[in-house]
């Protein structure tokens, strides 16, 4: 039996991905969602959204409650699930491939939306202390840190969204950000500000980590001067955290194949990259801004695009 | 699959025969609760050839922590008291925890 050729396929189920499957499924395109682990990307950890326009609930919502819907909603428009990882890719003939664990996959088009994950702080040791004093998951990890102190690694948004959440459990949190302020909107520098557990360090990035088997010291690196300062954890605790929120990290799949600019995919105002039939959506792709809004918006226009570069295979 | 607390962990881990795996999760841990479908689908799979038990550390956070633990989610294999193989956070996947229990049956 010939393999099945789907008209679209979707790489990754974070919001671009369910986006695109939504409107490719609803315009009757034969489509498929192919997602390693679970709905959401980025914010299926997110433990607080406020301003995904016209969420359902306005004061706030967790990232799995905002996603929830947008699964059902590819349900709904016939859109397949393949729970695969996918290694490579061949996208040189008309039917382009994607090779995964457990399978190959076929389809006239491809949309990329693997995302950007927050996956590295990209100090010295980092490898050694993930999971034993590094965490990049506040919901996954914040009990363990509850009445100890915390370090998180950014100064953009989510770093003080996910600082604010964190002060609910530790002692005492302080922030390092390589920038001389916070880069976000007043209204969330003010809670910062006035939170008393949180306190910023400016104009420092973390160097090296240290600690027996759990961690127990940071080594920070002044910018400007070079200078560095050891952070060390109280002894009577033994260990801290260190949170990063900024290190951003997308597939490396596609270097070689498709037109990148640091790490991410280039396209046009299409979601159109340098092959046709091959789209990307959403974080991994060259944009001013990486929301989950801008990356539903992506997924759209990507869908509605496979739908006429098909019709110009007939 | 077993539930542990911090009452019997080490009686059913450390001090078991043969080797024991140990889902270590959290309430409120996404990508925990994304892979317990699959560790409950290996537990009826290899329940046989080994122990399969699970620990929701944010009720026994000091015992997951002496066990030398920060950070979650944890796939671990102990054996004679001690933890000998494991996959953590991101590196855990169906797969990767799959891959690993077939190395110790």
């Amino acid at each position: 039996m010939d393999a099945k050729i789907y008209d679209v396929m979707i790489l990754g189920g974070g919001p671009g991905g369910l986006a695109a499957g939504l409107y490719a499924g609803r315009s009757k395109l034969s489509t498929v969602i192919i997602e390693k682990g679970i709905d959401g990307g980025q914010i299926a950890i997110t433990h607080d959204i406020e301003n995904y326009p016209g969420q359902a609930k306005v004061d706030g919502m967790s990232g799995q409650e905002l996603v929830a819907p947008m699964t059902e909603q590819c349900k709904k428009f016939g859109v397949e699930r393949i729970s695969d990882t996918i290694n490579s890719c061949d996208f040189s003939g008309t039917i382009k491939k994607l090779v995964g664990n457990k399978g190959e996959y076929l389809g006239k088009t491809v949309i990329i939306c693997t995302g950007a994950m927050t996956r590295f702080i990209g100090c010295k040791n980092e490898a050694k202390y993930v999971g034993k004093g590094v965490s990049y998951c506040a919901v996954c990890d914040a009990n363990f840190f509850e009445d100890f102190e915390i370090y998180v690694v950014g100064g953009n948004g989510i770093a003080c969204e996910e600082s604010l959440y964190l002060s609910k459990y530790g002692r005492k949190l302080t922030m390092l950000h390589k920038g001389d302020k916070l880069a976000v909107p007043p209204a969330l520098k003010q809670q910062i500000e006035e939170n008393p557990k949180i306190s910023v360090m400016y104009n420092v990035e973390v160097d090296d980590l240290g600690g027996d088997e759990l961690l127990s010291e940071i080594v920070v690196k002044n910018v400007n001067t070079g200078e560095l300062t050891t952070l060390k954890a109280d002894e009577e605790d033994g260990f801290f955290g260190l949170f990063g929120f900024t290190g951003k990290k997308t597939t490396g799949m596609f270097e070689g194949i498709l037109d990148m600019e640091n790490g991410y995919i280039k396209t046009n105002e299409k979601m159109e990259t340098n092959v046709p039939g091959v789209y990307a959506a959403g974080d991994v792709r060259v944009t001013p801004l990486r929301q989950v809004v801008t990356a539903c918006a992506d997924g759209a226009i990507a869908a509605m695009q496979c739908g006429k570069y098909i019709n110009t295979l007939k | 699959m077993l539930d542990l607390t911090k009452e019997n962990f080490a009686a059913e881990v450390l001090e078991a025969e043969g080797k024991v795996f140990v889902d270590f999760y959290g309430d409120g841990c996404v990508p925990c609760a994304a892979l317990m479908p699959f560790v409950h689908q290996y537990a009826e799979e290899y329940g046989d050839k080994m122990k399969f038990t699970s620990l929701n550390t944010t009720k026994a956070r000091r015992l997951a922590i002496s066990q030398k633990i920060l950070g979650l989610p944890v796939m671990a294999i102990y054996e004679n008291g001690a933890m000998i193989d494991s996959v953590v956070k991101d590196e855990a996947t169906a797969d990767s925890i799959l891959e690993m229990i077939k190395r110790h049956i």
